[in-house]
């Protein structure tokens, strides 16, 4: 027969001081759990939201991102009909790209930041679809122009619209805004790939990646292999979105290593937190225990019903800790990209799953918490407990 | 002291409870050891910084090159005493997660210009003399399990091919905080072999100046100097450049701070709830001891010291572990140079853990105190 579950929920309220300190304990574990999951959770998507599944990219064989590629404009010439290649009114959907870094301050700080600038061709907004500019204007060709991503404009002071900056020896206007639905690219200052050549005084016709929008996400394959295929390339071909998958790669192993390590010790001081409470509780109820195996429960459902009650407390601190760093879902914060020394904004991401593995991290430890005190609760000799009144 | 057999009696009363509350201190300050071992991996940087160097790079972007010629320019400037230059290879060795800096340097100019970094006269001779030669920071070489006189292949990334290279010999650092990770070879190979466009370029200087005091001005001495011309230059003192790189990581230190706040209040009700349950189970006897004339102050010490006790062996043991888990390595492999606890962070440790051990038990210690003998009695 079991123990009635009201009766563990009248005990944690009998001792409630002890009962909220475990649950602290276990809590306080869970949000740092959470909160660096979601931090690296975070980087990931907002790195690989800044890829489409249909756009292919193709850079230099060997290198290792933008900045060490290099491709020129006879060989984006022959990308450009290359098959499988999307072809719009304004002709193929391709743009040929070089990225540099300029610092710029940040207005949090007033210190300067890497920001990375993207050379692009006009036709870049036909290739990446989930651009938009929400204000102002596209630059014109030829023409020292700047569209700013969201949250560049939010972050670095100097790049709002209608502005002149200065960098790399130009002067620059700042002619719109433009939202990239939460990618990187929204941390990021587009213009001319010509006219930054020419300022940053590099060779003419040089770009260091191709993107191109495909007929179909079935058509890569075909593209990639007549791009091997073709002797006058040597190029790496990847789909965007796995390129950017393997960029977040550094900062989230990072992130992950780094915060797994903080949460296993954070756990284990919970879960001694939680066996001091378990324990005392058990030497504080010998009697009560004593008395419930004189009425005839057997030893299992004394180990079940202590379990339970650690569980319970598990499940409130495991809650509390997914509610105490939800409103950190959504907040931005920025960070270094490694591989392209840039600075880049993006936002916690607290997602469902999330919050039930913290759920099920708490749980695991109030497991281990509650166990060892229930087996001693059972294995009381009874009657010298009862003699104990 | 010859209440040192009661105080060790009343430790042990409880061996379970006294295991998991030492335990739970340990935990806490090896946590606190390992976020201070994060911090220092992020701005280990910044506290070792040189006070005499400077750092001269293209005003557009660190990733952006200066003419060589600058380097006669720079070292004519009132106030320097030295110059070097380097370039970013950014190579890879084996597998892209290899990660490491390599430098192509000025072998003469840099070995004056780092006097931290030790190495052996034989091997630093040899490297002078093997145009493919290269050194390598004690930490790398350990890593892949390098021995001097080793070929090493790195492939290219902005300039293509595998380069190889004689390892002449290893460098070490002689603080704990330099960076033992870095791979040097030799600047006239690398000019030798990059392209047409790349030629006559270095990536930055590293300028010592005569005075510290004096570096502010050194560094708009030289900012003037190439004002206006193509490749404007940005001069900063190492440790600002330094601390550049960090504030670009974002609030890291912030999060610990916060991390660590979270930790130590845990911490504090944890034990300050298991102090008042072992105090609340002995007032009787504590009441007894007043009774025969033991006066409120050595009630008091008593339950403190039993508290602090707990907290310094919890403390120790926590910061051994931790320093133990520096010794393994850096866990993310060689994405953190500086991996290692400093000792000033041990001992603010060891303070933290001594005041929480004092917070948890004055409150169960005073109410000890104050206890009336009477009633305590009655109850027994």
């Amino acid at each position: 027969m079991a123990i009635p579950v009201i009766y563990n929920l009248r005990s944690v309220k009998e001792r409630w001081v002890s009962a909220i300190v475990a649950v602290l304990g276990i809590a306080g574990t869970v949000g740092v759990f959470v909160a660096m999951l979601s931090l690296a959770k975070g980087f990931k998507a907002t790195l690989v939201s800044s890829g489409a599944p249909d756009n292919a990219m193709v850079r230099r064989a060997g290198s290792t991102s933008e900045m060490d590629s290099s491709v020129t404009l006879d060989q984006v010439k022959i990308l450009e009909d290359a098959p499988g290649v999307a072809h719009g009114p304004n002709g193929p959907m391709v743009t040929s790209e070089i990225v540099v870094i300029a610092p710029f301050p940040m207005r949090s700080t007033g210190t300067d930041a890497n920001v990375q600038i993207r050379g692009v061709s006009s036709r870049t907004l036909d290739v990446r679809r989930h651009v938009k500019i929400i204000q102002g204007r596209m630059f014109e060709p030829g023409l020292s122009e700047l569209v700013v991503g969201r949250n560049a404009t939010n972050t670095y002071s100097g790049l709002t619209l209608g502005n002149s900056v200065k960098f790399g020896g130009g002067t620059w206007r700042v002619v719109g805004i433009f939202d990239a639905g939460g990618s990187a690219f929204d941390s990021e200052v587009w213009c001319d790939a010509r006219v930054l050549n020419q300022i940053y005084h590099r060779p003419e016709n040089v770009f260091q990646s191709v993107t191109v929008h495909l007929n179909s996400y079935g058509d890569f394959q075909k593209f990639k292999d007549s791009v091997i295929a073709d002797p006058r390339l040597t190029a790496d071909v990847s789909r965007e979105v796995e390129y950017y998958d393997k960029q977040s790669r550094t900062l989230t192993v990072l992130i992950t290593t780094l915060g797994g390590i903080v949460a296993v010790i954070m756990g284990i001081g919970a879960v001694f937190g939680a066996l001091n409470t378990m324990y005392s509780a058990v030497a504080e109820r010998s009697r009560e225990i004593a008395t419930l195996r004189a009425l005839g429960f057997g030893e299992g459902p004394v180990v079940v019903s202590f379990t339970i009650e650690a569980l319970l407390i598990s499940l409130v601190g495991g809650l509390l800790g997914c509610v105490a760093v939800l409103p950190l879902n959504g907040l931005t914060t920025g960070a270094m990209n490694w591989q392209t020394f840039s600075h880049l904004a993006f936002a916690f991401k607290i997602t469902p799953p999330l919050l039930v593995e913290g759920v099920i991290f708490a749980l695991l430890m109030g497991f281990l918490g509650g166990i060892f005190p229930a087996i001693r609760a059972a294995r009381q000799p009874v009657a010298p407990a009862l003699r104990g009144l | 002291m010859k209440y040192a057999d009661l105080l060790l009696a009343n430790l042990f009363r409880k061996k379970l409870r006294l295991t998991l509350t030492i335990g739970s201190f340990a935990v806490a300050l090896m946590l606190f050891g390992f976020l201070a071992v994060v911090r220092e991996a992020f701005a280990g940087g910044v506290a070792i910084a040189g006070a005499d160097r400077l750092v001269v790079i293209n005003r557009t972007s660190i990733i952006q090159p200066l003419p060589l010629s600058y380097m006669d320019k720079i070292s004519r400037i009132q106030g320097v005493k030295g110059v070097t230059h380097a370039n970013w290879f950014g190579g890879v060795y084996q597998d892209e997660r290899n990660f490491f800096a390599q430098f192509a340097i000025e072998p003469t100019s840099w070995k004056e210009m780092y006097p931290e970094f030790k190495i052996p006269d034989e091997q630093w001779n040899n490297f002078l003399k093997d145009r493919q030669g290269a050194i390598a920071g004690a930490a790398t070489a350990k890593r892949f399990g390098w021995k001097v006189g080793d070929r090493i292949p790195i492939k290219g990334t902005f300039l293509p091919g595998v380069w190889e290279f004689n390892l002449d010999g290893i460098y070490q650092g002689t603080r704990a905080a330099d960076d033992e990770t870095q791979f040097w070879f030799q600047w006239d190979l690398f000019e030798e072999k990059v392209p047409e466009r790349y030629k006559g370029n270095v990536g930055w200087y590293t300028v010592r100046v005569t005075n510290p005091d004096f570096s502010a001005q050194v560094a708009k001495a030289i900012d003037a100097e190439f004002a206006n011309s193509p490749y404007e230059t940005r001069t900063d003192t190492e440790k600002a450049f330094a601390a550049g790189w960090v504030k670009q990581f974002g609030n890291i230190e912030f999060l610990i701070l916060t991390i660590g706040a979270v930790v130590f209040f845990t911490l504090l009700l944890v034990t300050g709830n298991t102090m008042a349950t072992s105090v609340r189970e002995r007032t009787g006897e504590l009441a007894v001891l007043k009774a025969v004339g033991y006066s409120d102050t050595f009630v008091l010490m008593l339950v403190l010291i039993e508290s602090l006790v707990i907290a310094g062996v919890g403390g120790v043991i926590g910061l051994l572990l931790a320093k133990g888990f520096t010794l393994l390595g850096d866990p993310t492999h060689g994405m953190l140079p500086f991996f290692f606890l400093p000792a000033k962070a041990m001992v603010v440790g060891l303070i933290a853990a001594m005041l929480v051990g004092i917070a948890s038990g004055i409150v169960p210690a005073v109410g000890a105190m104050r206890l009336r003998v009477v009633n305590a009695l009655r109850r027994v």
